[in-house]
């Protein structure tokens, strides 16, 4: 087919495989899945008859009542994160105690990841692993301003602080003064 | 691939995966794609993403070990790996739902397990690496047919059957109007797909011009810029004689943009599992009686949506996990056939070691990126 640069009108019909999957059953009402008579539904206590075994920690959801047959183990929780995550885990899929204490062992969890990186050895670079040498390459402006604001922002920062600080220091002085007095 | 926290990532060695079950296999990845819904992992949306994981659903590869149980793959075979990990025997698998086994994730119950999606989705590493563990190889790899380019194959991983999967949940009738938000690799090929059940006009909207250009293409169909309208819900209105469109499709989820509260509240300050522009838009545009299909992914707590109008219009709003499993025996009769040219999505291919700048490309949407192939060193010998 033609380029089509703009919204012109086509023919479906013109389509490769236009209506080959058309099914007319298929209303909002018609299921996708294999139902089968209520007597036949399959047993929702059957498993598998191999079960992973669990040689490492893994976090259970309060809302099955066993470990699932595979799962995964890489990172297992550990250090303050984890501490956060097995608190969260006594809590249901269904509860805020469950997501933002998860939320906020992500966050801490950054931090342990730096902190084990230095304690290694190696310091994140964190210019590649954010990928801005391709910014750099196809969005240079965007990227220049987007440093620019943060450099703002911290220069903004430490001025407030310091300026703070100043404060601090005048009062003391002031004080200082009067005591004398 | 090794996740250090949000928008930060680096290609590292690691330890080779080892057989943890009797009907695990080793793969040894051979083409690995970066996903739109990757992207929400990348930036810290997901809870319990933790540092040192390694991302990647979508992948295809060799099989070079298998347990002691394996019996339907062997070493050597090339296999197309869906994204959902499904033991095939659970009451949700036996039901044809492979994206909602109960047998797999541990950590939630509300999610089936993804490779390399977190711990709330089952902890597993995923196929941004040169080899991965791939639990019930019995039940989720399929042998990539004869002859099938592997650009095409690992497109069938996740977003040919996702792409498919909302057009089948949208009910569509011949010659219904359907509206797809979302121009990525997910909404680009549900607009494709929304012609084999027999649409009358298929449009889609989206902020990005390129893409825009490419789905009006690559999908055969009408493509509008959000950013040109006043309001996109009475624009569909416009467009379709004023009573809304008979279907539409979120394949945004949790990074829409186009509300400024939504993008606070769901993107910068996380206080919704994500922002809801685009189901919100959704809802709000198609007509009374229509079919919201989502298969835009969102975080597991709340989101902001207008409830009550689904209520009032008699919506029915059909949602789920592709089930790749149960979808790939047609979809690679549809790829054999030339009904469907997945590889065509494929704009950027990129060593595995350059991981970092693939995801910022994708991320930022950089020199017209739509897809991202990822390419393992080992994946040339």
């Amino acid at each position: 087919m033609e380029q089509n640069v703009i919204n012109t009108p086509i023919d479906p019909k013109q389509i490769p495989g236009w209506g080959i999957d058309a099914d007319p059953k298929n209303d909002p009402t018609y299921p996708m899945r294999q139902r089968m008579n209520v007597g036949q539904d399959p047993d929702s206590k059957h498993r598998p008859q191999s079960l992973q075994p669990v040689d490492t920690e893994v976090l259970r959801s309060i809302e099955r009542p066993n470990v699932s047959a595979v799962f995964g183990t890489p990172e297992p929780p550990s250090g303050l994160s984890g501490m956060i995550r097995r608190a969260a885990f006594h809590y249901s899929e269904n509860r805020y105690r469950h997501w933002l204490p998860l939320v906020l062992a992500d966050r801490v969890n950054v931090v342990e990841g730096i902190i084990e990186d230095l304690a290694h050895g190696k310091l994140p670079n964190i210019w590649a692993e954010k990928g801005y040498d391709v910014e750099w390459k196809h969005n240079r402006t965007s990227l220049i301003l987007k440093l620019s604001a943060v450099a703002a922002v911290a220069a903004g920062a430490v001025v407030l602080l310091s300026s703070g600080d100043k404060k601090a220091d005048k009062r003391k002085h002031y004080r200082g003064a009067y005591y004398e007095e | 691939m090794d996740y250090r926290g949000p928008k930060r990532v680096r290609a590292v060695q690691k330890p080779m995966p080892e057989i943890k079950h009797p009907q695990d296999a080793i793969v040894k990845v051979l083409r690995t794609c970066i996903c739109g819904s990757d992207l929400h992992l990348y930036n810290g949306n997901v809870p319990d993403t933790r540092v040192g994981s390694t991302f990647g659903h979508e992948f295809v590869g060799e099989v070079v070990e298998t347990g002691a149980e394996v019996t339907k793959v062997k070493v050597g075979d090339r296999v197309i790996v869906p994204f959902n990990i499904a033991c095939g025997e659970c009451h949700f698998c036996r039901q044809g739902m492979f994206g909602n086994c109960h047998e797999s994730n541990t950590e939630a119950t509300a999610v089936g397990a993804i490779f390399g999606y977190s711990h709330t989705a089952g902890g597993f590493n995923g196929g941004q690496a040169e080899y991965c563990r791939v639990p019930y190889a019995n039940v989720g790899p399929v042998i990539v047919p004869e002859g099938m380019d592997l650009d095409d194959a690992v497109l069938l991983t996740d977003v040919v059957p996702t792409g498919y999967q909302a057009a089948e949940m949208a009910g569509i009738q011949n010659g219904d109007t359907v509206v797809v938000f979302g121009a990525g690799p997910i909404g680009i090929m549900a607009a494709r797909c929304a012609w084999l059940f027999g649409a009358g006009r298929v449009i889609i909207i989206d902020q990005e011009d390129y893409r825009l250009d490419f789905a009006r293409n690559y999908s055969y169909c009408e493509a509008y810029n959000f950013k040109e309208m006043d309001d996109p819900v009475v624009f569909v209105k416009k467009i379709t004689d004023w009573i809304g469109a008979d279907v539409v499709i979120d394949a945004v989820g949790a990074e829409a943009a186009g509300n400024t509260m939504q993008t606070i509240t769901g993107r910068k300050l996380l206080l919704q599992a994500g922002s809801a522009t685009a189901l919100h838009w959704a809802i709000n545009s198609v007509k009374k009686g229509g079919v919201v299909s989502i298969v835009g992914v969102y975080g597991p707590t709340d989101n902001l949506v207008p409830i009550g109008n689904v209520l009032n219009k008699g919506l029915t709003i059909r949602a789920n996990q592709a089930s790749v499993k149960r979808l790939l025996p047609r979809l690679i009769q549809h790829v054999q056939n030339g009904v469907l040219n997945p590889k065509g999505l494929i704009t950027h291919r990129l060593p595995l070691e350059e991981v970092a700048d693939g995801y910022r490309m994708f991320s930022a949407k950089l020199d017209n990126c739509i897809k991202t192939v990822l390419l393992p060193p080992t994946a040339s010998h």
